[in-house]
């Protein structure tokens, strides 16, 4: 049996995959049978102010905001999904809140394979690739022997 | 007294369409599109989204098109966009420790763990004029190396286990929010921080430089410099719990001052902190040297009458949207003001004329 606490886990896992993925890679994978829902909050862009920490371990303060769009929509079935996506396309927004329903929903197995995991996969991919040119500039430090060491 | 001054409105409007024409340019060549400002001049991008104060590269590349690449009107044209938006809350704290880096480097630990990671750097680059560049050309692909995935601590942490440096407690106090009340002097650490991180980086570099120079001495050392990309959460109180909501690229740059101890400290490291959006790292190492040179009081420091160790002088100025809406309004219409200055010149001189005639005649 799974626990309140790792459920909230998954869900912010795959809350957070639909927040960085791409509006276009998301919009590709939506499922074609959509269930009719009603917006609870139509798609709204704003932002949220970023905050860092004084010596990156101390105080908050204040770094500058980010662009953000949120929607939340209820399925027939009274499930209510919520989306928090960086920028401001207003349907990945409202795509990510439906994917986060559907995922409350039984279909949930078939979503996470079809639409989570194609996009999990995709940020690995390239946090992979970028990870792995970066270990290429990493710098091999070695000791020229000096003369006396003869 | 206002005189009510009406006209130009053609002349504006024309004005106005001459501009557009001039930002198109010779239309026998192709139009830059936003993308492809976003991509290839991607530190103008991130220039405009750390001292614009919003984080988003597709709105910065569009300023900085509509501002025909003057970055100053184009961190103009993003912090009025972003007075449009609704804010929707604050983040927690980035968590710089867990960021994904593309570039990692210390300038005081050879063998930190984590290691040197150079990135994509102008560093040791020849400075060469690269003609290559002026042809079409494709880029090889960048060489790859297995990447280990350990992590990549901070390294004043190493320091910290010795008890040479200073640490900084943690908190979880609201910090005050420049964008929402007038700054306050004197200002608080967080609100220094925030009033540097989108300040303007020629001003933040010089008065970097005027400490380097002797104005306010901070030997700095960079005990580490990190970009990379971090995610940003966001507390949802529908949800009761935090999420992630995105991803910002950052730079994050700590150094290191020797601290010869005060009446309260030992002897010890002492530390600046400079944190902007995107790669900008010539921001974020000067940013880190000035928030140092302002904490002179706090460490029981001399005052050496330094500008960088004067804190209005620093935040009150560090602004560019501010500095250049006051420099530049001197250009539109004064001819009021001016009509007064002129009258009482007239006047001036015409008394001390006349007092001049006397004193000959007398």
């Amino acid at each position: 049996m799974t626990t309140d606490s790792q459920k909230n886990d998954d869900r912010k896992a795959w809350m957070g995959v639909l927040a960085r993925a791409k509006p276009d890679a998301l919009a590709a994978l939506m499922p074609a049978d959509q269930p009719d829902h009603v917006l609870l909050r139509a798609p709204e862009i704003g932002s949220v102010m970023v905050r860092g920490r004084v010596g990156a371990t101390g105080a908050p303060f204040n770094l500058g905001e980010v662009t953000v769009t949120r929607c939340a929509l209820r399925l027939a079935c009274g499930t209510v999904g919520h989306g928090h996506v960086q920028g401001r396309n207003r349907d990945h927004a409202r795509q990510a809140a439906l994917i986060d329903a559907l995922m409350q929903t039984d279909r949930a197995e078939a979503i996470r394979t079809q639409v989570l995991h194609p996009l999990a996969q995709t940020e690995q991919a390239a946090r992979h690739a970028r990870a792995a040119k970066a270990a290429a500039t990493k710098v091999e430090f070695f000791t020229l022997v000096r003369g006396e060491d003869k | 007294m206002y005189v009510a001054v009406k006209g130009g409105e053609r002349a504006i409007d024309n004005a106005h369409a001459f501009l557009a024409e001039e930002r198109r340019g010779d239309t026998s060549v192709a139009e830059l599109s936003v993308a492809q400002i976003r991509e290839q001049l991607r530190l103008a991008v991130n220039r405009v989204m750390a001292e614009g104060s919003l984080y988003d590269p597709d709105l910065a590349a569009l300023a900085i098109k509509q501002a025909r690449g003057d970055l100053i009107e184009a961190i103009f044209l993003i912090r009025a966009y972003r007075t449009t938006l609704p804010r929707f809350g604050a983040s927690r704290p980035l968590d710089t420790a867990a960021m994904a880096v593309t570039r990692r480097v210390s300038a005081t630990f050879k063998d930190a763990p984590g290691g040197q990671i150079l990135g994509p750097t102008f560093d040791y680059t020849h400075r060469l004029l690269e003609f290559r560049l002026a042809a079409d050309g494709v880029v090889p692909p960048a060489p790859t190396a297995l990447a280990t995935g350990d992590a990549v601590p901070h390294i004043t942490g190493f320091l910290n286990r010795d008890g040479l440096i200073e640490t900084d407690t943690p908190s979880d106090d609201i910090p005050p929010d420049l964008t929402r009340e007038p700054m306050e002097l004197p200002a608080s650490r967080p609100l220094r921080l925030q009033a540097l991180a989108r300040g303007d980086e020629g001003f933040i570099l010089s008065m970097a430089y005027s400490t380097q120079r002797g104005y306010g001495r901070t030997h700095a050392f960079v005990g580490e410099l990190r970009i990379g990309t971090v995610e940003v959460e966001m507390d949802i109180p529908e949800l009761g719990f935090a999420v992630c909501i995105g991803e910002v690229e950052v730079t994050e740059c700590e150094t290191v001052n020797q601290f010869k101890g005060s009446k309260t400290e030992p002897p010890q490291f002492t530390r600046g902190y400079g944190l902007t959006f995107g790669q900008t790292e010539r921001k974020a190492i000067a940013m880190s040297l000035v928030d140092r040179a302002l904490r002179w009081k706090e460490l029981g420091e001399d005052n050496t009458g330094a500008p960088a160790q004067d804190e209005e002088f620093v935040l009150m100025h560090a602004d560019n949207v501010q500095a250049t809406g006051f420099l530049e309004h001197i250009k539109l219409p004064h001819y009021v003001d001016f009509q007064s200055e002129l009258e009482l010149i007239r006047k001036l001189r015409a008394e001390a004329m006349s007092a001049l005639q006397k004193e000959a005649a007398e």
